[in-house]
């Protein structure tokens, strides 16, 4: 078990923007995490990467508490943040070696080359990140999310803004990265998550409406499609 | 960290800021000092840099904050703090990686004017005849100034995402610790307040340290000082884990 949240929660004020949720995820699995704009979403993958801090409730990753073992947690989480912040004034490889550094990995320049090579950057490989497509930043941004080889890969929104072909790229890629590790990636596009996950996830304001798998869950609702269950879950 | 601290210094040196803000900074000095003529060393005829030290606090005042206000409201507005604090780094880290960081650069700023010492060196006379050990204990309280200002900077980078507020809080608060307090001492003349808002004030060490005379008393002062706000940074930086 490599993620386990336990009634986590975080209220902005009286707004309860997640609310005690619960669930786990497995080395092996893609987890999808879907729902509706304001969902939750992203503030419960900023609560795991240790970002925000929980109001209540607690999350172990690896058997690691994020609150008593924040630094410890870090390093063994992936993260793309929403929208793919990125050092702008960088060359990709220097960013790359930054981030690395960070992590204080061994043999950094094998380690680049090779995350280059395997995100598809080796092209692009000596521009400045701001001079990038958005595909090809979101390439980085998922390059500095897997150089360390970590155990829980948190993605957020991965696919957003990309054009058809970078979507089969970048999806290929997850799928390979979800074989040993534990992926968790948000998503608003359906077909991705039945390209993609093993299980679901629907949370809806700040709950969550459902959690299964992607067969289980049409089971349940008489073989209606994804996008019917969604709506069916998160518009009442 | 060490990593944090080289990316900060290099995006400062890879972009233009850096060297537009030095640059000015530099400029004003020289002309201050070698081409107004209230202010000129020449027209003073004395060899000495005491116009430099007691101008340079107020450059400083500017200077400083122009260095530090993007250290922390920038990479807010840009999104990439996020980066930075999911890494396996602490706050206490991070904000001492830019502050080293905005102190190199400090230090990259107040080198090139050992050029004037070399300058009044030549000039005086007879040749030389200028006090080396009050110019280097003067430099030295500059730099003590300028760490404290930087980590007002920091501070004050910390609480916005605008850098706009960030220049202004860090000038107003650097304004007043350097010269705030002394001007508030003198309401109260003669009375324990007078030392004690003298004491609080940034210039009375300042001035302690520039006579050459380096107090064990005014380095704690100027450490202190820099922990206090580097200290209230870290503060900021964690409520607003809790908060937003």
């Amino acid at each position: 078990m490599s993620v386990k949240v336990r009634a986590l929660a975080k209220h902005y004020g009286d707004q309860r923007a997640v609310n005690q949720i619960s669930f786990e995820a497995n080395p092996g699995k893609i987890l999808g995490f879907l729902g509706p704009n304001g969902a939750g979403k992203s503030t419960t993958m900023k609560m795991l990467t240790g970002y925000l801090a929980p109001t209540s409730g607690e999350a172990e990753i690896c058997g690691k508490n994020i609150l008593n073992e924040p630094l410890e947690v870090k390093s063994l989480i992936g993260y793309l943040p929403e929208n793919t912040p990125l050092y702008n004034d960088m060359y990709i490889k220097e960013f790359l070696s930054f981030v690395g550094e960070t992590y204080q990995l061994k043999n950094l320049k094998q380690r680049v080359e090779d995350v280059v090579k395997r995100v598809g950057l080796t092209p692009e490989q000596h521009k400045k990140i701001g001079m990038l497509s958005k595909g090809y930043k979101q390439r980085v941004g998922l390059a500095q999310a897997i150089i360390h080889n970590p155990q829980v890969l948190i993605l957020d929104e991965p696919t957003s803004g990309l054009d058809p072909n970078q979507l089969t790229d970048i999806r290929a890629l997850i799928k390979t990265l979800g074989v040993n590790k534990t992926v968790i990636i948000s998503t608003h596009i359906m077909q991705e998550v039945e390209a993609l996950c093993d299980e679901i996830i629907i949370i809806n304001k700040g709950e969550i409406v459902a959690n299964n798998t992607l067969a289980k869950l049409k089971e349940q609702y008489q073989d209606s499609s994804l996008e019917e269950i969604f709506r069916k879950l998160t518009l009442n | 960290m060490y990593a944090v601290f080289k990316r900060e210094l290099f995006s400062f040196l890879s972009s233009l800021v850096a060297y537009i803000t030095i640059g000015v900074f530099l400029l004003a000095c020289a002309l201050l000092l070698w081409f107004f003529p209230e202010t000129s060393i020449l027209d003073y005829g004395y060899a000495e840099m005491n116009g430099f030290f007691s101008l340079a606090p107020f450059l400083f005042m500017f200077l400083v904050p122009a260095i530090t206000m993007r250290s922390f409201a920038e990479e807010r507005r840009e999104g990439t703090y996020v980066l930075l604090a999911t890494k396996p780094i602490s706050d206490s880290q991070i904000i001492l990686a830019k502050y080293f960081a905005c102190v190199v650069l400090l230090i990259l700023a107040l080198l090139p004017t050992s050029i004037y010492f070399f300058s009044i060196y030549q000039l005086g006379f007879p040749k030389g005849n200028i006090d080396t050990g009050a110019v280097i204990g003067s430099y030295l309280g500059l730099f003590f100034l300028g760490n404290a200002f930087t980590a007002v900077g920091i501070f004050s980078s910390s609480i916005t995402k605008n850098q706009v507020i960030a220049f202004a809080v860090a000038v107003f608060v650097c304004f007043l610790a350097y010269s705030g307090f002394e001007a508030a001492s003198k309401i109260f003349v003669a009375s324990s307040v007078e030392t004690i808002l003298l004491n609080i004030g940034i210039n009375e060490h300042y001035q302690s340290i520039s006579r050459g005379v380096l107090d064990t008393r005014d380095l704690v002062y100027f450490i202190s000082f820099a922990l206090v706000f580097l200290g209230l940074t870290k503060l900021i930086l964690e409520g607003k884990k809790w908060k937003n």
